[in-house]
């Protein structure tokens, strides 16, 4: 029988089925970072062993300062980011911690690794995890008694989801990038579209992406809904994942690279849903709300609550637009922004800094903006290439990697009613700080906004 | 695990629909210990700046104080995968959500605490939050046992649930317990996989 990507590798992870719907499966990789403390205190309190040490990769990301020798003075923070390390020393897992180059955002440094492959199954305590499903992996993000529940047993009770294939066709127009096309697809299935589902995405315009375009576009799966997001592996899979410290060498990658050949679904396999966006009609776009769902053309104007015939979406819509202090009928293009970011596991890697870069150079911003490489390593590439240098001279700062200002836990937080265009993947009240008002973009959309201090076209640059 | 088996009590209606877990528990409280975050439910629209209750928040009235029941909207504990979302509820004493739908991350830590996830059609749950407010302080029952909601006006709705999670609920069962019992299972799966999947033991 025809199988999809998700099937072959779901069936390949089942350990037994269990009563009653749930299916115990077995975990390929356990990615982990300071939140995983909790687990292991308890794990600590419950006297039971990690099951499979080896299996994971530990790096502090979320409660790192992301500027050079920065104390930790906030002793709460501090026991978060030395609590990983004592747990991960004494329970001998592999980690990337403050000082190694190495060090990054978990869903950054895992394909960079090459910790990431296809058809593996892997699981972290965070929502963004569907970022590793770019390469052809499951990856889903689980609770923290999930991540307990890991590292004692290696495996997870699982109720299989549906799938949902997506498909992109057609090619992108100029100035548009991956993030606007997984904010249409946001804005089109809604922000509970893949709710109990798992996304492949498919089509052209997937096919035509490179990696990192990929891993944006997975990444904000959950804000669909989907906990997963996938995307067949082809060559330029293959090619990213070739000569990574843990990407299999020798004869074990030739039989590896035999059996990521057979992932992609098969040609007649069927969907659970399907839906298919016209690529060519996907514009750059940003955010005026408080859900991802959220999302219009920057062409667009600020939509009126009075429109909307759901009473509780127009409620909802009033409120987000109080909170941003929009005012129906203002042109995108025409609200001033005061910070910019650019960064975060959805927009930090190479491709993105270079996208920046390209609109930064020769420019300057006129509003304070940052630049947060996903790791150690994407920084040190990016000046290999003297990116920074053009960010510095543009008038951006740039700063060590971490997640920073996507969620703010390490303090990089924006003030009350200070408007941000920013690169991560969530404009929630409060999350970029309390009152903050977050405005998703692209990171050349991100840098446009930097240099114009306002909401701008990238094409009209 | 505290089990769950029947609750009767008073039902708080959250009207809005995509309620992130940041909204529930602001990311600047997730460092403190579980023990720490009693009082930290949905702490910013609960309280103003100066940390007083703000009046119009549902459970800042008086006859939703005692809730223990939360009558949510579609996507309620969408977003970040913090579990303290759920710890703040049972927190706040809340030990069932009724919902057309919830985060799929939040669902599933809700079972790993013991907190009662219900599912219910889009309609039904709008009808239940709609007669809680032409009543407040009214109480909705919950039985997990019969699968059955009882809405303040008698009508009873029947709703599903995994006969897996059903039975952790009720006996407030230890998962990790239960899945070291399979044991022999997990290590002949091991032996398996490394014979399928050789290049996956030759790490870095």
């Amino acid at each position: 029988m025809p199988q999809t990507m998700f099937e072959k590798i779901w069936t390949r992870h089942v350990v037994t089925e269990g009563p009653g719907g749930q299916t115990l499966l077995y975990i390929d990789r356990h990615l982990l970072h300071e939140g995983s403390a909790a687990a292991f205190a308890r794990l600590e309190r419950s006297g039971r062993r990690v099951r499979r040490p080896d299996r994971c990769v530990a790096t502090a990301d979320h409660y790192v300062p992301t500027t050079l020798g920065t104390p930790v003075t906030d002793p709460e923070v501090r026991d978060m980011i030395e609590g990983l390390g004592r747990h991960t020393a004494e329970r001998r897992i592999p980690y990337f911690g403050v000082g190694d180059i190495r060090r990054g955002i978990v869903h950054v440094i895992g394909p960079e690794q090459g910790v990431t492959q296809p058809g593996i199954l892997l699981v972290c305590g965070d929502s963004h995890t569907a970022t590793h499903g770019a390469l052809g992996a499951l990856a889903f993000g689980i609770g923290s008694s999930e991540v307990e529940h890991v590292l004692a047993t290696q495996c997870l009770w699982q109720r299989k989801p549906r799938v949902l294939r997506i498909r992109v066709d057609g090619r992108l127009g100029l100035g548009v990038a991956a993030k606007d096309v997984i904010l249409a697809i946001i804005a089109t299935i809604g922000a509970a579209g893949g709710v109990g589902h798992a996304i492949e995405y498919a089509g052209e315009v997937i096919r035509a992406m490179s990696i990192d375009e990929r891993m944006t576009v997975c990444n904000m799966s959950i804000e669909g809904g989907a906990r997963a997001g996938m995307v067949a592996p082809d060559d330029k899979t293959f090619a990213y994942l070739a000569g990574r410290p843990y990407a299999p060498k020798g004869g074990l990658w030739d039989r590896a690279l035999a059996f990521w050949k057979t992932l992609p679904s098969d040609p007649d396999a069927s969907f659970d849903r399907e839906v298919t966006l016209d690529g060519s009609a996907i514009a750059p776009t940003v955010t005026w709300g408080t859900s991802p769902q959220d999302a219009l053309p920057v062409t667009a104007r600020v939509p009126d609550p009075l429109g909307e015939p759901d009473v509780a979406r127009r409620a909802s819509m009033e409120r987000a637009l109080a909170y941003m202090g929009l005012t129906p009928g203002t042109p995108l293009t025409e609200v001033k922004v005061d910070r910019v970011f650019i960064g975060s596991c959805t927009n930090s890697r190479l491709d993105d800094l270079r996208a920046a870069a390209a609109i930064a150079k020769g420019r300057r911003a006129v509003v304070p903006a940052w630049v947060v490489p996903g790791s150690g390593l994407i920084k040190q590439a990016a000046e290999a290439e003297g990116l920074d240098r053009i960010f510095r001279d543009a008038g951006f700062q740039w700063r060590e990697a971490g997640c920073s200002m996507c969620v703010g836990m390490n303090g990089d937080l924006a003030g009350e009613g200070v408007r941000v265009a920013s690169t991560s993947n969530r404009n929630f009240e409060g999350r970029q700080g309390k009152g903050a008002r977050t405005h998703l973009v692209s990171p050349a959309m991100a840098a446009a906004a930097a240099v114009t201090g306002r909401l701008a076209d990238v094409r009209g640059l | 695990m505290q089990p769950f088996t029947k609750v009767t009590a008073v039902a708080a209606p959250i009207d809005l629909p995509n309620i992130d877990t940041d909204r529930i528990i602001p990311a600047r409280f997730l460092r403190k210990p579980k023990e720490g975050m009693a009082g930290l439910l949905f702490h910013d629209v609960r309280f103003d700046d100066q940390g007083n209750e703000r009046a119009d928040f549902v459970l800042n009235q008086a006859p939703f104080r005692a809730a223990k029941i939360l009558v949510v909207n579609d996507n309620f504990g969408c977003g970040s995968s913090r579990e303290a979302a759920v710890w703040v509820l049972e927190h706040h004493g809340i030990r069932t959500v009724i919902a057309s739908s919830l985060g799929d991350i939040f669902h599933g830590n809700c079972y790993t605490n013991g907190l009662l996830p219900v599912i219910l059609p889009r309609d039904v749950v709008a009808g239940l939050r709609a007669q809680l407010h032409a009543h407040p302080g009214a109480s909705i029952s919950v039985d997990l046992e019969s699968q059955t909601v009882t809405a303040p006006d008698g009508t009873t709705h029947r709703f599903e649930i995994d006969p897996f999670r059903k039975q952790a609920l009720l006996t407030g069962q230890d998962e990790i317990a239960l899945t070291l019992g399979y044991e022999k299972e997990i290590t002949a799966f091991e032996a398996r996989h490394a014979r399928a999947m050789p290049w996956l033991a030759a790490d870095a």
